[in-house]
């Protein structure tokens, strides 16, 4: 499947993945994440359950702390 | 074309009155928009004079009425609602319900975290300016804003606060600035007429 995440293309072999599967797959390991597929906000209890298909437009942020 | 005196007409959040809270609503403050709703539950530390809006005779008075009283001071005219309290997933939709922008300016990766995802789930669609990455010195060229849709974030995205990576006025205040810089973009639909206006 193609998507775009964090603004860019990106395509992966299965036709879809969990958000859990793809941050294995990307070895996005930060504990503080902000995750959306199309403006969706998917919590960390739904990063098994929330999957992501072709097309979709999927944003995977890191948050540090500091303000 | 937009002009800055619609700035009068728009009505900013600002979650949190700490280093990049107050630092982005005096700047929003002397641009000249019209009203600021401020949130925060804290109240001033001497620590916090490093890069706080705020004065040494302040120390013990509560952050967002007290960043209210110091607005007014330098620009009478903006109104600000301060509001004295700890935002959480069920008060923040109340508070910022007619905000034009909201921006994220909390300390705590997990506070982050929580007002990021409350006002991305209430507001789908409204501009959320946020501040991650500032801790420490130097380092001008690393600090930047992305946009990710109406997510916009100002920072260098790598430095945490921690032993010997201290939160500065410089760096803090930058990005706060750089905050409020977005915010004004944002609110003059996109356009860069103060900047253009200087090129030529």
């Amino acid at each position: 499947m193609k998507i775009i995440l964090n603004n860019r293309p990106d395509e992966f072999t299965p036709e879809k993945l969990t958000v859990q599967e793809l941050l294995d797959i990307k070895n996005f390991t930060f504990k503080m994440l902000i995750i959306r597929i199309n403006g969706e906000i998917v919590k960390k209890d739904q990063y098994s359950k929330a999957v992501i298909h072709d097309g979709d437009e999927v944003i995977v942020l890191h948050l540090i702390s500091g303000g | 074309m937009a002009h800055l005196e619609d700035l009068r007409d728009k009505t900013v959040g600002i979650a949190g009155c700490g280093g990049l809270g107050s630092n982005c609503a005096v700047a929003l403050a002397r641009a000249g928009v019209g009203h600021l709703i401020i949130a925060d539950f804290d109240i001033i530390s001497e620590s916090n004079l490093n890069r706080q809006y705020y004065f040494y005779d302040q120390i013990g008075k509560p952050k967002a009425e007290t960043l209210k009283e110091n607005i007014e001071r330098i620009n009478p005219a903006i109104r600000v609602t301060a509001v004295n309290i700890k935002l959480d997933e069920l008060n923040i939709k109340d508070i910022f319900d007619e905000v034009d922008v909201l921006v994220e300016a909390f300390d705590r990766s997990d506070q982050k975290q929580i007002i990021i995802e409350t006002a991305l789930s209430i507001w789908a669609e409204r501009p959320l300016v946020i501040g991650i990455g500032m801790a420490g010195w130097g380092g001008n060229q690393l600090i930047h804003m992305k946009k990710y849709g109406n997510l916009y974030i100002c920072g260098d995205r790598i430095s945490e606060i921690g032993p010997g990576m201290p939160p500065l006025a410089p760096r803090v205040g930058i990005v706060a600035n750089m905050q409020a810089n977005t915010v004004l973009q944002i609110l003059l639909n996109g356009s860069r007429v103060g900047v253009q206006k200087n090129i030529n």
